[in-house]
């Protein structure tokens, strides 16, 4: 018998804490295989957040940080700029990347560092029990906006893939989903080429994943996969946002 | 070695380079750009990494990035700034990471000034962030001793895996002085072969984390700190006494750049046959109390002088446990106590000696 | 003829596999997990076409994808 699919060595074989149905655990698993199948396991370090994710050091089968709530693009900055022939990827939530972190993603993007965001968008935060992300969806429940997220007030959410991309530093920019199996398939290709122009040293590279949260948005995963794809979708759509091979050489820098 | 003239700020980023110390993450914020200034000039020209953050906060994570994968690294600000470096300062205790954190110090609190300081005494020593953790704080009162801290403190840090803060303040890092960079006989970038994130290949994974979620663990954590805290103790504490040999019915306690004026206000009412020793803490974490005891048993009574409303004083209290009074003179603001204003603060605590 | 073995004791019962499957072969176990969750089982292994979309779905890695002989590839994964 021959194995087609098999458990990724990109991977540890903890069990995750993730809640059932959560696509934290699919994220971790592409990232791990793509990690295992370019071959950089062993020259890699990742960087974990704060958030649903504080455990992913355990997770991810090479050596990892821990970082501060939202500072994981500093710490990968550290990382990489001493080590520019490792590869490194931070991992991170929207609460995490998008609330306070959103000066590290930014500067990070726009120095240029040359290192894999992994942002993982579920538009709300998770750990600590749902509150609202920048990512939540107008009139969105949570449980800091229990009457639905009111654009008044809370304004809309941020789509950060697209906010990143009007930086003129070159970069890779894309957004994939992992609400199904099909997008599952994609992300993965996506992600693999965000690592490989890493290897390359080509520009920063950043992929937002949209994910589920039944937990905490109060559905089943099999709800929260058509909640997905009925609501965020619409907002957040998916593919390649910018590219590095798209840049001009800054002429359109607005001169 | 030639001696060079040069100012503070740009002799602290030599040392760091002749520590070993080839990446620099930080942010400007005045008394101290200079250093950030130098060694932009300076690391590209000893293949190193200067990198200007977007914040203080982000700077201390950098430098947690930087040292969890085995390089020295060094980081500089200014109160302000160091505060926004709170929470970085702690995890890279919790990780235990060895890194070297300057604060140059300026009048507070909030925006404060921008004149020398050293109102960030007891943020440094006893209340830099949250959970039990202590750092080693050095405090030069001289451009050559910044110089000579500043190797040391990247020695400590990798000696005992523990961030190094060396606190200066405005005079130590705007002053020009002569100084010579000793030489120094630097090892390999850090602990590539036990903890530093190098890539897993040919071993298992390692992680630089702070994160203990139960409480036993995060309890027993708190005990190892506690523990190398204490080897820290009994090992590195460092001081001066001037004048010291003889009698001295008063003993002057300071740190840092007003030690040095306060010597120089001794030296003058020495010529007068007044006698008053000095104690300079220059490791003011870990405290030298013992120290401090003894040099005060031979005085009648004590003056603390500071430039800040009353910090160090504390230490000078818990040292004597009461045996001795304690007066204390300071001005905070930038403001700087002239020789004069010592030597007058002198002869009033003499005064209450009953001589 | 392809087929698949669930890591029982991987999974949380979230039927994202039972979703995914092209067949519809993939349901979940009247049974539970040591955990208390009703694992994914195959119902009729003879309709399985090695796609590894179960696999592909799964947030825990509960499942892994064997085949005998050839197997047409799909898609690239």
């Amino acid at each position: 018998m021959k194995k087609i699919f098999a458990y990724t060595d990109g991977l540890t074989r903890l069990p995750t804490h993730y809640c059932p149905g959560c696509t934290h655990g699919v994220i971790h698993r592409v990232v791990g295989e793509v990690i295992d199948e370019l071959g950089i396991r062993g020259t890699t370090v990742g960087v974990a957040p704060v958030g649903c994710a504080v455990l992913a050091y355990k997770y991810f089968n090479c050596d990892m940080f821990e970082a501060s709530h939202g500072r994981a693009p500093a710490v990968a900055t550290g990382a990489k700029r001493c080590r520019p022939e490792m590869s490194v990827f931070t991992y991170q939530g929207d609460g995490d990347l998008a609330s306070i972190g959103m000066a590290e993603i930014v500067h990070a993007a726009n120095r240029g560092e040359k290192f894999t965001v992994i942002f993982v968008n579920n538009a709300i935060y998770g750990m600590t029990g749902g509150q609202m992300a920048p990512t939540t969806m107008p009139n969105q429940r949570s449980t800091t906006t229990p009457f639905g997220r009111d654009v008044n007030l809370a304004g809309y959410p941020i789509r950060v893939a697209e906010m990143l991309s009007t930086l003129t530093t070159p970069a890779y920019v894309s957004r994939v989903s992992s609400h199904t199996a099909e997008q599952t398939v994609r992300a993965k290709e996506v992600i693999k080429k965000a690592f490989q122009y890493q290897i390359a040293g080509t520009c920063f590279t950043f992929v937002e994943v949209l994910s589920t949260c039944p937990t905490n948005w109060g559905l089943s995963p099999r709800e929260s996969n058509k909640w997905l794809e009925k609501e965020m979708l619409p907002y957040y759509p998916l593919g390649d946002i910018k590219r590095p091979e798209d840049f001009e050489g800054g002429q359109h820098a607005g001169n | 070695m030639a001696k060079v003239l040069m100012k503070g700020n740009e002799a602290i980023g030599e040392a760091a380079i002749r520590a070993g110390c080839i990446h620099f993450f930080g942010y400007p914020i005045t008394p101290q750009s200079e250093v950030p200034e130098y060694l932009a000039k300076r690391l590209p020209e000893v293949g190193g990494v200067f990198v200007q953050a977007e914040s203080e906060v982000a700077a201390s994570n950098m430098i947690y990035g930087a040292a969890g994968v085995g390089m020295r690294v060094l980081t500089t600000s200014s109160s302000p700034g160091i505060s926004l470096m709170a929470e970085g300062v702690s995890y890279l205790a919790g990780a235990e990471l060895p890194v070297v954190i300057v604060n140059i110090m300026r009048g507070g609190p909030g925006l404060g000034g921008i004149l020398p300081s050293q109102g960030d005494y007891l943020q440094a020593t006893k209340g830099m962030a949250h959970g039990d953790f202590d750092l080693i704080v050095l405090a030069p009162s001289s451009v050559q001793e910044a110089v000579d801290l500043t190797i040391r403190a990247f020695q400590l840090a990798e000696k005992y895996r523990n961030p190094v803060m060396v606190v200066g303040d405005g005079m130590i890092g705007q002053m020009m002085e002569p100084v010579d960079f000793p030489e120094v006989e630097v090892g390999p970038p850090l602990a590539a072969d036990d903890w530093a994130l190098t890539g897993c290949e040919g071993r298992s994974p390692r992680d630089v984390n702070s994160l203990f979620l139960d409480a036993n663990d995060l309890h027993n954590h708190n005990v190892k700190l506690k523990d190398k805290f204490a080897v820290i103790t009994e090992n590195e504490q460092e001081w001066e006494l001037y004048s010291c040999e003889g009698e001295y019915d008063v003993l002057v306690t300071s740190f840092g750049m007003m030690a040095r004026i306060c010597k120089t206000a001794i030296d003058v009412l020495a010529e007068e046959g007044i006698k008053v020793g000095l104690f300079r803490p220059i490791t003011i974490k870990p405290y030298p109390y013992d120290a401090c005891r003894e040099a005060a048993q031979k005085a009648k009574r004590l003056l603390c002088v500071e430039m800040n409303m009353g910090q160090m004083i504390q230490d000078v209290q818990l040292a004597t446990r009461g045996a001795k009074e304690i007066d204390f003179f300071g001005k905070a603001g930038g403001v700087i106590p002239s020789v004069e204003d010592v030597i007058q603060s002198v002869r009033e605590t003499l005064a209450k000696t009953g001589k | 003829m392809p087929q698949i073995k669930v890591m029982v004791e991987r999974c949380k019962g979230c039927e994202r596999c039972n979703d995914a499957c092209p067949q519809e072969i993939v349901k979940m176990s009247p049974q539970m997990n040591a955990k208390g969750y009703q694992y994914a089982y195959v119902v009729d292994g003879s309709r399985c076409i090695g796609c590894r979309m179960c696999a592909i779905s799964c947030p825990d890695s509960a499942i892994e994808v064997f085949v005998e002989g050839t197997q047409y590839e799909f898609f690239a994964y």
